[in-house]
């Protein structure tokens, strides 16, 4: 069966608890078959949309419609067509793992040859058949993510949401999370996700909607997005006040971040290797001393001073540095 | 191991009527609830060992000191256990919900096709399963320590009805109670504070007769009395007057207006 439009179409959604507006005026439209990471911090609106889109929460004003259901007047139709994984492992966790699955098939309405087959299936795919008649509450954080991940696989919808699915993972499951959300694709689902994580987003996303204060602020793909944060910087600190100064005239074409307390001066590195080699020639020419020097990916905070001209609160940075660097695959 | 392409892609789901499907999700929740007792000993420890020492202590330390006319204090005794441990097992339902609710399986079940009231149900019959098994304890430990009803046949049926009636209105009572407590701690005396004075302000344990005016007054005309004395009466004899009408009334009330109440505020949960 096939269905012309989009699978996700969002418009001028909005949202307020009492007197505090989360969304104000959402727009937005994803391609059947995309899969779209909204990236913001915490109270950005991420969980309240993803909420709204998946019928727990019904919108003050506009209108979502997913496969074409309304998300308020096709409640139904619309729960038919999507699987949702929360924030929080939504599984029971009496029942063993085998149990939840089954439940959750049945609950989809599908039959029972069916619900059988596919929870064998997914326990199997999903590296948990050797726990799968332990009851969930003895599953460590990854399996219980994948657990919960599953159960929302069991009817194999077409729609997919997941509402920060590796926030809490050790860096092995994440990696493991990645993957399978990297292979739902491949089949052709649609998925809309959300992370704190640029490289997250970046990893998994065709494309990207920055989501800050209720309203989307940035849209495009990774490299579209990358590009306007800049690459990596490189970051130098300076025995004295005297040799920041001398540095900074040296690259003082360039967008450059001086911190005159702690002596340090970081610069885009836009040329890789090479602007480094040319930096530090530069620097021993003119008797600079580099104490240290180091390397920054572009993070969310990034992203967010670009665009925002504010920082990421102080919250999500700590997060951001807790959380281990990924290498490219 | 997350290469998916294998799997079955071309499950659909079945097709039922409404009905058809309200019926098979609440088989399907009224299975995990059950499941919840089965799966929990310590729930199955208070399921089992509760009413025994509330019949042991009764019978022995207290029974000695209560005056209950003809009959002997065990006989008196029976009904008023039988009932009050209704009353306390309703309160897993208020703790069911509360859990589901505090914890993230409800945003699961709502996004589900189903109709999510389904949870409900689940829960209260699982109420039912629960208090029919602490009843047969209570039955024959009751017997064990010198209980001998005169119940014939019918009488035994209808003891059995009136019980899961009540047991059923007082779980979605709990229901209610589970819908607005703010943690699932907060359930915990919330439930108590309610059900401790319906039940210990009855005829559970001793007549009401010598009770000050206001609790009697209380006491004689709140549901809980009316059960026991009509579980009571069809157990061991002592007189029926209207107490069997009353307790069923009380019952039906109690769920015609508890049901919808808690499941519009199920619905309404989350989605203002």
């Amino acid at each position: 069966m096939t269905k012309r439009g989009n699978a996700i179409e969002i418009k001028d959604i909005r949202k307020s608890f009492g007197t505090l507006e989360v969304l104000k005026g959402i727009n937005f439209v994803i391609p059947r078959g995309s899969i779209v990471a909204l990236l913001g911090p915490n109270g950005a609106g991420k969980t309240t949309l993803i909420r709204i889109l998946s019928t727990l929460l019904t919108p003050d004003a506009g209108q979502a419609t997913i496969e074409g259901f309304d998300v308020v007047d096709e409640a139904d139709n619309v729960r038919g067509v999507i699987g949702l994984t929360g924030q929080y492992a939504a599984i029971d966790e009496y029942l063993s793992g085998r149990e939840n699955l089954e439940m959750m098939g049945h609950l989809y309405h599908l039959s029972k040859p069916d619900t059988k087959k596919r929870a064998a299936e997914l326990l199997e795919k999903f590296d948990l058949a050797d726990a799968a008649n332990r009851p969930a509450k003895t599953y460590s954080g990854g399996m219980s993510r994948r657990l919960d991940l599953a159960s929302s696989l069991i009817a194999s919808p077409p729609i997919l949401f997941f509402d920060e699915p590796t926030t809490g993972l050790d860096p092995r499951s994440r990696l493991m999370m990645w993957e399978i959300i990297d292979n739902l694709t491949k089949e052709g689902a649609t998925i809309l996700l959300t992370t704190q994580y640029l490289d997250e987003a970046d990893q998994l996303a065709d494309r990207i909607a920055v989501l800050d204060g209720g309203m989307i602020i940035a849209e495009g793909t990774p490299n579209q997005l990358k590009a306007k944060v800049g690459n990596e910087r490189i970051e130098f600190e300076f025995d004295s006040l005297e040799c920041l100064k001398k540095a900074e005239k040296i690259i003082s074409n360039d967008s450059i971040l001086v911190n005159e307390e702690k002596y340090t001066l970081s610069v885009a590195n836009d040329k890789g290797v090479k602007k480094l080699k040319s930096l530090l020639e530069e620097f021993e020419k003119s008797n600079i001393t580099v104490v240290t020097l180091s390397l920054h990916k572009p993070t969310l905070d990034d992203v967010f001073l670009k665009l925002t001209g504010h920082q990421a609160t102080a919250e999500e940075l700590a997060e951001e540095e807790k959380e281990p660097k990924k290498g490219k695959k | 191991m997350a290469d998916t392409a294998e799997l079955t892609r071309n499950v659909k789901p079945e097709t039922k009527s409404k009905f058809g499907w309200f019926v098979s999700d609440s088989l399907v929740l009224i299975e995990r609830s059950i499941k919840h007792i089965t799966k929990n000993p310590d729930q199955l420890l208070s399921v089992a060992f509760q009413p025994i020492m509330f019949m042991l202590l009764f019978r022995y330390v207290f029974g000695g000191a209560i005056a209950t006319g003809g009959t002997s204090y065990v006989n008196y005794l029976v009904a008023g256990i039988l009932v009050q441990t209704a009353a306390f097992g309703s309160t897993y339902t208020a703790i069911g919900v509360s859990t589901d609710l505090h914890r993230g399986i409800i945003d699961r079940f709502k996004s589900l096709p189903m109709n999510s009231s389904a949870v409900l149900i689940g829960h209260t019959v699982a109420d039912l399963v629960r208090n029919t098994v602490s009843s047969i304890i209570m039955i024959l430990v009751g017997l064990a320590v010198g209980f001998r009803p005169t119940a014939t046949f019918v009488e035994w049926l209808m003891v059995i009805g009136i019980l899961l009636l009540f047991t059923f209105a007082f779980s979605w009572l709990s229901a209610i109670l589970g819908l607005f407590a703010k943690s699932i701690e907060a359930v915990q005396w919330i439930s108590f504070v309610f059900i401790f004075p319906l039940t210990f302000a009855s005829s559970a344990y001793v007549p009401t007769k010598d009770m000050p005016t206001p609790l009697r007054i209380f006491a004689e005309n709140q549901p809980v009395t009316q059960v026991i004395e009509a579980i009571r009466a069809l157990l061991v004899g002592t007189p029926m007057g209207h107490h069997a009408l009353y307790a069923v009334l009380w019952s039906l009330g109690i769920l015609i207006i508890s049901i919808p109440f808690a499941t519009y505020l199920f619905r309404r949960h989350s989605t203002r």
